[in-house]
């Protein structure tokens, strides 16, 4: 019983957004006269982080306080058209949306709070939830003060609205010329592996893996999309896929113990490292995480294995079967 | 039918099931209960689990006639008063869910698991664990928050 | 670097709260007094002729309340991609003529609980003439093959304006086009031609919360859909078109969904629990099982892919051609959006200035496949990096100065024509490298995408 060892990299980009653009995102934002804001958005929190993640952004555009934001998602008569949460769209479309209505929001602070601190809007700004004269840090009013007064003296709805679209790409039907997507993420991932010659079992042992994200909105949801994404390839790599015989359909998986997840005992070690490159596209410079997470660990896996054995496994799942063929492909081929 | 008289979450239930109906059919259809969750129905998954006199079970797999007389906790039936379990805690602190759909029964098999042994091993853990599929996290965060428990 | 106040900081989600308590409400948790369950009766076979449906014993079973088949369907077509100008519609909501995957549903049992609905799903007869399925796609794409789309043929056609990209009045191709620079001209100059062929197979979501939905007739007409989904507005539109009633009288909620990675972008089964809802009057609820999930839910394509890559001497990737297959089971659903993706990325992070790709959206009698988490990419990213891998080994090179030599940098143009302005994979490479603790030669530590 010989264990072999191997080292894969694979080296991968995804696009953000709708394929092609004409995906558009909007958002309504309004103040409650006790200075909570509810940003009501069409997307839908699927447990990426949708809910703090926007708030977050939300919080930033204005310069107020996370905690007074409520995000309210997933309601097609709570909030206007947004095409959905997918394509790792919308961290990317909906903040600029954001962006847009908090300066609808801003300009309506400003004029309000003018009006309070008797002086003009340019001479003041938003920070820390609270409405400063430029440059005088004892001279503000609260936002809360602020967004109160405007519906109750100045009579001014606290509204913003915004709409943020990648306008339709065309396509030149003989030459696919096109502007497909927003921008590009990055990764690379590296694996180390060790494959029992003699069952063909393959463990994952060492994974390095780096993403660039544009820009973090949120460590832990960046963390979570990483480590979420690699085990749904991992599993991708080694076990998974309804039809075992494809193309027949023999043996059609029907259950979880016919199809085979990843549990917590099947995790590698994983070094992973978060990097910025902020795109033009975004107001913040943000890209999309949620899918290209999982693209790079198959790749790198089954570089790997040619790394180890010298035979490509070209077919997902590498499962064990596959590896003794091979390594019996390759016996049979090295000269004596 | 047969009646069925049991605690749930500290307080007594009694139902009247059919004796092939599942815990989980009558927790769920039946009583309404919000902390276990549909999965597989194939005792897989583990989101419908609950804890039935401290052991971790799929309710899904339990003829609901099997808790007569005995106690079930849910999720819900964990913090007192409010106030959240440490385990509970650790989860929130080290981001350990995501959708939050498979908690069920990551908790509860983590409950059960440090109520029997305060330093579980590495293995002992993912043994435990084994029994639980989440699609989102990677586990990894799940691990860690269990290993901020164990003494 | 950027000052943000907010942005950047690692805050607690405020959802896991909800969520280690067992209190997050998911759409399993919606009920409503007199709510019926529905329950489906699916084809046994992946390809046939509907000859009967004999529903008269199955209403007879005391708690069924009705049977729901295509005739009660106002208009019995899936419109998904018909918003993004994909077409034509090619799958009926219900079919009446024909069933084209096991376990396309043929009609659908309304019921006072669960258990009865599925009782009764045993009791309905259905005689179906079965025909030889096409399941492999190079057999699909065979002159010989028997044809399971209306418009003859096994695949989809790309080109002329039916596909949601270009526009209409082009030549209409079984492939959608990508060509660029001349590849036979970088073929002849090459010293090396490195081929390789790659298959991904269907691989199935499995968020661990399968599909849910609750309808509800309102007093004033109008719907609200309950359901899991990451597209409530394509819910609403899909159901507004086949039930014939204006959008603005359907409302659709979805709140916490307990996982989707693309498996709950297509409106599946709304319409049918809304059809129900509006026949009978009353709530309905439909929750899928996980045998559902993994036999007739949307999975990730099958795909193959062969590449053939010109090298020159230097170990510069000079032109690429590659074929590419995405197995789009019986009905189209994005199939021909992914197919178009995965074209756009065939390239991966490099810079190849002569290239020819042809993708084929193929229709198989298998339950359709549609987005995955990673669409149209994930096949392509193994395919290629497989390939770049085989690449390096046949010239010699090592496999991470293979890929900073090709790398793509700004100012470079991709394949689709586009001016290239965020190039990073040099780097991203070069900090995966540090990671491991690969000392890569200084050569390459000095290259970067500026140029």
């Amino acid at each position: 019983m010989a264990k072999i060892r191997g080292r894969g990299i694979a080296a991968i980009n995804y696009p953000t957004g709708m394929n092609l653009g004409g995906d558009p995102s909007q958002v309504v934002i309004f103040a409650q006269p006790d200075g909570k804001f509810v940003v009501s958005v069409a997307s839908v929190e699927l447990g990426q982080g949708l809910r703090t993640a926007l708030a977050q952004v939300a919080a930033e555009a204005i310069g107020i306080d996370p905690e007074q934001i409520e995000v309210k998602f997933g309601d097609t008569e709570a909030a206007p058209h947004d095409t959905g949460t997918f394509a790792s769209r919308t961290t990317h479309r909906m903040s600029n949306a954001i962006f847009a209505a908090s300066q609808e929001i801003k300009k309506i602070i400003l004029d309000v709070a003018s009006k309070i601190l008797e002086t003009t809007p340019s001479d003041l700004e938003i920070r820390e939830s609270k409405v400063y004269v430029k440059g005088v840090p004892d001279k503000f009013v609260t936002v809360q003060e602020v967004v109160n007064k405007a519906q109750f003296v100045y009579n001014t709805p606290v509204v913003g609205k915004g709409l943020y679209v990648k306008p339709k790409s065309p396509v030149d039907p003989d030459t696919g010329e096109a502007d497909p997507h927003s921008t590009m993420a990055h990764g690379c991932t590296i694996v180390d592996v060790e494959i029992d010659t003699e069952t063909g079992m393959l463990t994952v042992t060492d994974v390095y893996t780096v993403y660039e994200v544009g820009r973090v909105v949120n460590r832990n949801f960046v963390e979570g999309q990483i480590i979420g994404g690699l085990v749904m390839g991992l599993g991708a790599a080694l076990t998974e896929t309804v039809y075992p015989r494809y193309p027949s359909l023999e043996y059609q998986t029907t259950s979880f113990q016919e199809y085979v997840l990843p549990t917590a005992g099947d995790i590698p070690r994983i070094n992973y490292k978060i990097i910025e490159n902020p795109t033009s596209t975004n107001v913040f410079g943000i890209k999309g995480v949620g899918e290209m997470v999982v693209n790079s660990i198959a790749p790198a896996i089954a570089n790997a294995v040619f790394n180890a054995i010298g035979v490509q496994i070209t077919e997902l799942p590498i499962t064990p079967e596959k590896i003794l063929k091979a390594l019996a492909e390759k016996k049979k081929n090295t000269p004596r | 039918m047969v009646k069925i008289r049991f605690k749930l979450d500290g307080a007594f239930v009694e139902v009247e099931a059919k004796p092939y109906q599942t815990l989980f059919n009558v927790l769920k259809d039946h009583l309404g209960t919000q902390s276990v969750h549909f999965g597989c129905g194939q005792g897989a998954c583990g989101a419908c689990m609950v804890l039935v006199n401290g052991k971790p079970r799929y309710s899904c797999l339990t003829l609901a006639g099997y808790v007569d007389g005995k106690e079930v906790v849910t999720l819900a039936g964990l913090a007192q008063d409010g106030e959240l379990t440490p385990i509970q805690r650790a989860f929130i602190e080290n981001n350990a869910a995501q959708c939050g759909y498979c908690m069920p029964g990551m908790i509860l098999t983590a409950k059960a698991l440090l109520d029997k042994s305060s330093k579980p091993s590495d293995e002992e853990i993912f043994d435990a664990l084994s029994g639980n599929l989440c699609r989102c996290t990677g586990y990894v965060p799940i691990v860690r928050a269990i290993k901020t428990l164990v003494r | 670097m950027a000052q943000f106040s907010v942005l950047g900081k690692p805050l607690v989600n405020v959802q896991l709260y909800g969520h280690v308590t067992g209190t997050t409400q998911y759409i399993d948790d919606i009920s409503f007094p007199g709510m019926l369950w529905i329950k489906a009766v699916r084809s046994p076979v992946p390809r046939g002729v509907i000859k009967k449906i004999d529903t008269e014993d199955a209403e007879r079973l005391p708690g069924v309340v009705k049977i729901i088949t295509a005739k009660d369907v106002p208009n019995n077509l899936h419109v998904n991609m018909a918003v993004v100008g994909i077409g034509p519609p090619d799958e009926p909501v219900l079919p009446d003529k024909e069933v084209n995957y096991k376990g396309e549903v043929i009609c659908l049992v309304v019921a006072r609980d669960e258990e009865t609905a599925l009782k009764a799903t045993q009791l309905v007869n259905v005689e179906i003439e079965e025909l030889p399925p096409v399941l492999d796609m190079e057999e699909a794409l065979k002159p010989s093959s028997p044809k399971i789309k209306p418009w003859n043929s096994n695949t989809f056609t790309f080109g002329s304006g039916m596909d949601g990209a270009t526009p209409p009045g082009g030549q209409g191709r079984p492939y959608f086009l990508i060509k660029r620079g001349n590849v036979d001209e970088a073929f002849k100059k090459a010293r090396h031609i490195v081929e390789g062929s790659y298959l991904v197979p269907p691989i199935e979501h499995a968020p661990i919360e399968p599909h849910v939905c609750v309808v509800k007739p309102e007093a004033d007409g109008k719907l609200t859909i309950y359901t899991a989904t990451q597209a409530p507005y394509f819910v609403r539109d899909n159901v507004a078109t086949i039930l014939n009633m204006p959008p603005s009288k359907i409302r659709v909620v979805s709140p916490a969904v307990g996982g989707g990675f693309g498996g709950k972008v297509d409106p599946e089964f709304e319409m049918m629990v809304a059809v129900a809802a509006v026949t009978v009057k009353k709530p309905v609820k439909w929750r899928w099982t996980r045998e559902e999930e993994f036999t007739v839910s949307t999975t990730r394509p099958a795909v193959k892919i062969e590449i053939q890559d010109a090298i020159s001497g230097d170990g510069l990737i000079l032109g690429r051609k590659a074929r590419l297959l995405h197995d789009a089971g019986a009905y189209s659903r994005t199939s021909p959006y992914g197919v178009i993706k995965a074209c756009f990325n065939l390239s991966g992070p490099y810079h190849i200035p002569n290239v020819e790709y042809r993708g084929y959206c193929v229709f198989t009698n298998r339950q359709p496949s549609s987005a995955m988490r990673g669409y149209g990419v994930f096949e392509v990213s193994f395919a290629v990096e497989l390939q770049m891998e085989k690449n390096a080994k046949t010239i010699g090179m090592d496999p991470f100065e293979f890929r900073f030599k090709n790398a793509y940098r700004n100012n470079q143009i991709s394949a689709s024509g586009k001016l290239i302005d965020d190039a990073y994979i040099i780097e991203t490479m070069k900090e995966a490298a540090a990671l491991a603790g690969i000392n890569l030669p200084a050569h390459l530590l000095s290259m970067s995408s500026q140029g």
